[in-house]
């Protein structure tokens, strides 16, 4: 038997004190699969040791929600006795040491999160985040991660509908790969993880284990250093196929009613799964490891608990139903094996050949998970720009086409179009939007779906941007017409153990606090991703947000593309000219300095609720919010999706650089029909909410009197080809 | 009008294909799986899109193999209708109910997006609803939609009438630019010699109203059921 040393412990990962913790937990010294299976659930990953004591903070409850944060998903009532579930999370650390299948298994995981819960997903999204665009290794990354999504969702038949992408030098060591699925179930048809029964069987299904991923989670609850390529073998490998039919054998199952609890092998597998089934139903599991399929022979207990393995599921079911559930799993040609037993000893007991390989208490173990209250500094606050703080440009029209092709503005159509974004017959805005629109299979109603986080505000100010980042995201669900109701948040971060760090994260999660709250807007689900770092330097915070609207009526939706020519273009909301951290000081001026824009949270509620309103009497016949690019990028965006130019006059007392490419907050470009417009100003006037007239559609330039005419020719020319001409760079590598 | 959808572990627009069915129809066809080794009586054989067997060995290569498909290449030579869309196309090559062979996209990715389809032959029961020389509008999605035949093959094809479908610009301008894999002659879809087994790469079955963004799969398919019946 091997000796537990002290560089095993090390190579664990767990500390010192956290093995004197374990040490007293067990009452004697463990073996190495018990100090294995110590050793995921304690970490970062897992445990959320740095982050639950902030995590514990965020607005989590609404009426409409029915499941917050612990479970596999999240829960929302979207009426008629129908749910959305969903959630976001993180495959950072595999995706940039094997982007391909990094990403792929990003995807594979979060759609079994949602389908574990009894949903079938219906909707893919991803939040990307790449170093920068002339970095040696960012086009090989970019094009495995694409392929790897691409290949896992549309195998699975579930359309990827959107989710944004930036390029930071910041994420140069550190990707980013953030796969959300949403999915939709019957609100009495939801599947939950607590185990329960005493001799109920409990049950594996799905693919073979073997000896992929083994301390996946460890490897995701540590820096990167030199040497981190030489990880490649804790990635695991993807299985669409074997998903899909595992998707299907369970929603088969799950219209019976013999399942219990279930809960997917994702992070730390089998160790993960069965603890978490126990911990939460307050009893024993007994497992016999012979009982396990696997694909090789000769695993050791460790390398079966701790093995990473896609596609597999754990499930406790009513006692008797073992062989309906077989007849299902085995139609699609899945492995199905009553691996062991519920019991009420309050222990986890694992077997093998006849001899007790572990014996762990369930409780005590969950329980003494170390929570760490890392000590943190507040971020230091920069001071705002004004745009006359700020040179003018030679050409006002040059600036916005600089702008349209950089390479935060510039389309991503060249990652989308490798994703399925059409499958399931629902998507009713494809990607390119504010938010994607997916229909509600069947019906007339529909959920509108994005995912939003600037991190160069949160780097500037973490309490402005996390603040943002909500209120970004319920700003592009307004946006459709549809009511914001939850969000799934993904919480990407540095090394904790870093106060400056830390900071950052306590700062993010109190901006999303208070912009949740403001506009009831609940997290329900979420995962943190901590240790992005590289050699001692950490990526920008990125608190990616994920939300989720309802439209109750498909009828009621509005899309960002000018209509008609004659149509009238307003501005809701007021310019506020601050430059800090736009992207205009960066890619015109090379500086990234100054304060973000001011979030008002009572204005963007008071303002998008006047918008949605509007939206369902009918009188908007397109809307967009201002973000990055200011109002120029929002006006050439609108134009260029409905192929029609405008003409207009922006009245102001600011320079007009900052008048355009401002990132004013809680502000939308919408417009209307010549006849509505007095309709809108007056419900305006009565709410006190600023409308200001810009202008008429029309023709094929985008033109700003006095300040720029633009072809519509040249914008796309310029939007279009940025992302296409660094895929094919030289240099290039070949898929 | 009775049809079956033939369904292979990893199809999935087997669902979108019975919505858009219905949806002309009136009624439900029925799903057929992979397994069985017979057909219901059916006036229209339909197989759909999706990874069949995960695509493992090739596109369409397993799925060629199933039970079920030998039933369908039997009523198929019988003159029974089989409309066979993207994967489905794919497995039609593989069991040699259609020529040629589809490959990978000449641009190594995945391909989703709408395309122009120009109308090249007079099918009356499949495209009779579509004037001869008219452009269309179906969504593509696909890993391997790049049509290849033998020289021979090809010319046969043409001078017969079997190509179904071209990939073209808005005015129906046969350009590199319009194809978006790489298909030899720009084809998107083809005939077999009797004319009653369709294979297609474009999903006609995901633009069948003004909600989706088209109704010109709605249109194929109004026109489909009705000749059928």
């Amino acid at each position: 038997m091997t000796e537990i040393t002290k560089e095993i412990v090390a190579e664990h990962g767990l500390s010192e004190d956290e093995y004197q913790e374990l040490l007293r937990v067990l009452g004697r010294v463990p073996n190495l699969t018990e100090l294995g299976i110590f050793s995921v659930m304690w970490s970062e990953h897992c445990s959320y040791k740095s982050s639950k004591k902030w995590l514990k903070t965020l607005p989590t409850s609404a009426p409409w929600v029915i499941c917050g944060p612990g479970e596999n998903a999240g829960v929302i009532d979207i009426g008629d006795g129908q749910a959305a579930i969903f959630k976001m999370e993180s495959h950072n650390h595999p995706s940039y040491i094997e982007p391909y299948q990094g990403a792929a298994t990003g995807v594979g995981g979060i759609m079994r999160d949602v389908f574990t819960m009894g949903a079938r997903p219906v909707a893919n999204m991803n939040a990307l985040r790449f170093g920068r665009p002339d970095h040696p290794k960012t086009r090989h990354l970019v094009s495995g991660v694409v392929a790897g999504i691409s290949g896992y969702g549309n195998c699975m038949g579930v359309p990827t509908v959107g989710g944004e992408t930036n390029f930071h030098s910041s994420y140069d060591g550190n990707i980013l790969v953030n796969a959300m699925t949403v999915g939709i179930a019957d609100t009495d048809k939801i599947f939950y993880s607590a185990a329960a029964g005493v001799g109920n069987p409990v049950v594996y299904v799905g693919s073979k284990t073997g000896r992929d991923g083994i301390h996946g989670a460890t490897m995701a609850s540590a820096e990167f250093d030199d040497d981190s390529e030489e990880k490649r073998p804790t990635v695991q490998v993807g299985d669409p196929f074997t998903e899909k039919l595992l998707l299907e054998a369970c929603l088969e199952l799950m219209a019976t009613d013999a399942i219990v609890a279930i809960q997917d092998m994702g992070a730390a597998g089998l160790t993960s799964s069965s603890f978490e089934m126990a911990d939460k139903g307050g009893v024993g599991i007994e497992l016999n490891l012979d009982q396990v399929p696997m694909r090789e022979e000769g695993m050791t207990p460790y390398e079966i608990m701790l093995s990473e393995s896609q596609e597999r599921m754990l499930m406790v079911l009513k006692p008797g139903r073992e062989e309906e559930a077989r007849r299902i799993f085995e139609k699609w040609e899945l492995d199905f094996s009553v691996i062991g037993k519920v019991t009420d000893t309050g222990r986890m007991v694992l077997t093998m050949q006849g001899e007790t390989v572990a014996d762990l208490p369930v409780a005590p173990l969950a329980d003494a998970a170390p929570e760490y209250d890392r000590p943190w500094v507040k971020t230091p606050i920069q001071a705002p720009i004004r745009g006359e703080d700020v040179a003018a440009p030679n050409d006002l029209g040059e600036a916005l086409i600089k702008l349209m092709g950089s390479s935060e503005i510039a389309s991503r159509k060249w990652i989308w179009e490798q994703y399925d974004h059409m499958v399931m017959g629902d998507t009713i805005q494809r990607p390119g939007g504010d938010a994607a629109v997916v229909r509600v299979h069947g019906t007339g109603k529909a959920l509108a779906i994005t995912t939003d986080c600037t991190p160069r505000y949160c780097f500037a100010d973490p309490v402005t941007g996390g603040a943002q980042a909500v209120a970004e995201a319920w700003r592009n669900i307004t946006a459709t017409g549809a009511l914001p109701l939850a969000i799934t948040d993904c919480m990407n971060f540095g090394n904790p153990q870093r106060p400056e760090i830390m900071g950052q994260f306590v700062g993010c999660i109190e901006g999303m606090k208070n912009a949740c709250l403001a506009l009831d807007f609940p997290v329900i689900s979420g995962n943190v991703s901590l240790y992005n770092e590289t050699n001692g330097t950490g990526i920008h915070p990125t608190p990616a947000v994920g939300g989720v609207g309802i439209l109750k009526d498909l009828a009621h939706m509005t899309t960002l593309a000018f209509k008609e020519d004659g149509d009238i273009v307003l501005l809701l909301g007021d310019l506020t000219g601050e430059m800090g951290q736009s992207l205009y000081l960066r890619e015109i001026e090379g500086r990234e300095e100054g304060a973000p824009p001011t979030v008002d949270l009572a204005k963007e509620r008071k303002y998008g609720d006047y918008l949605r309103a509007m939206i369902e009497k009918g009188l908007v016949t397109a809307a967009h919010d201002i973000s990055d690019g200011g109002l120029g990028v929002a006006l050439a965006e609108m134009a260029l999706a409905g192929n029609i130019g405008a003409e207009l006059e922006i009245e102001t007392d600011l320079p007009p650089h900052a008048a355009l490419f401002a990132e004013t907050q809680a502000a939308y470009v919408i417009t209307a029909k010549p006849d509505d417009v007095e309709m809108l100003r007056g419900f305006a006037l009565a709410d006190d909410i600023p409308l200001h007239i810009l202008g008429t559609i029309g023709h094929t330039d985008l033109k700003i009197g006095g300040w720029l005419t633009i072809s519509l020719g040249r914008l796309r020319d310029v939007h279009a080809g940025w992302l296409p001409e660094l895929m094919a760079g030289p240099g290039s590598e070949q898929e | 009008m009775k049809a079956a959808v033939i369904v292979f572990p990893g199809s999935n627009c087997d669902r979108d294909l019975k919505v858009a069915l219905a949806q002309s129809m009136g009624r439900d066809p029925d799903m057929v799986w992979h397994g069985d080794s017979q057909l219901p009586p059916t006036d229209l054989i339909a197989i759909p899109g999706g990874f069949s067997y995960g695509d493992y060995l090739r596109a369409g290569a397993m799925a060629a193999n199933s039970p079920i498909m030998r039933e369908v290449v039997k009523k198929a030579a019988a003159g029974t209708p089989v409309l066979a869309i993207c994967n489905g196309f794919q497995v039609a090559t593989e069991t040699g109910m259609l020529p040629g062979a589809l490959l990978r996209n000449a641009g190594q990715k995945f391909v989703c997006r709408d395309v122009n389809l120009l109308i090249t032959s007079q099918n009356e029961r499949f495209v009779g609803g579509f004037e001869l020389g008219e452009v269309v509008r179906f969504p593509v999605a696909h890993h391997d939609g790049n049509y290849f035949a033998d020289t021979d093959t090809l010319e046969e094809l043409e001078a017969e009438g079997q190509v179904a479908f071209k990939y073209a610009g808005a005015d129906g301008e046969l350009t590199a630019e319009a194809n978006p894999n790489g298909s030899l002659n720009n084809i998107a879809g083809i005939y077999n010699k009797a004319g009653n087994v369709l294979g297609l790469m474009p999903h006609p079955e995901r633009l069948i109203s003004e909600e989706l963004g088209g109704t010109d799969g709605r249109r194929f398919f109004d026109h489909l059921v009705n000749s059928i019946v």
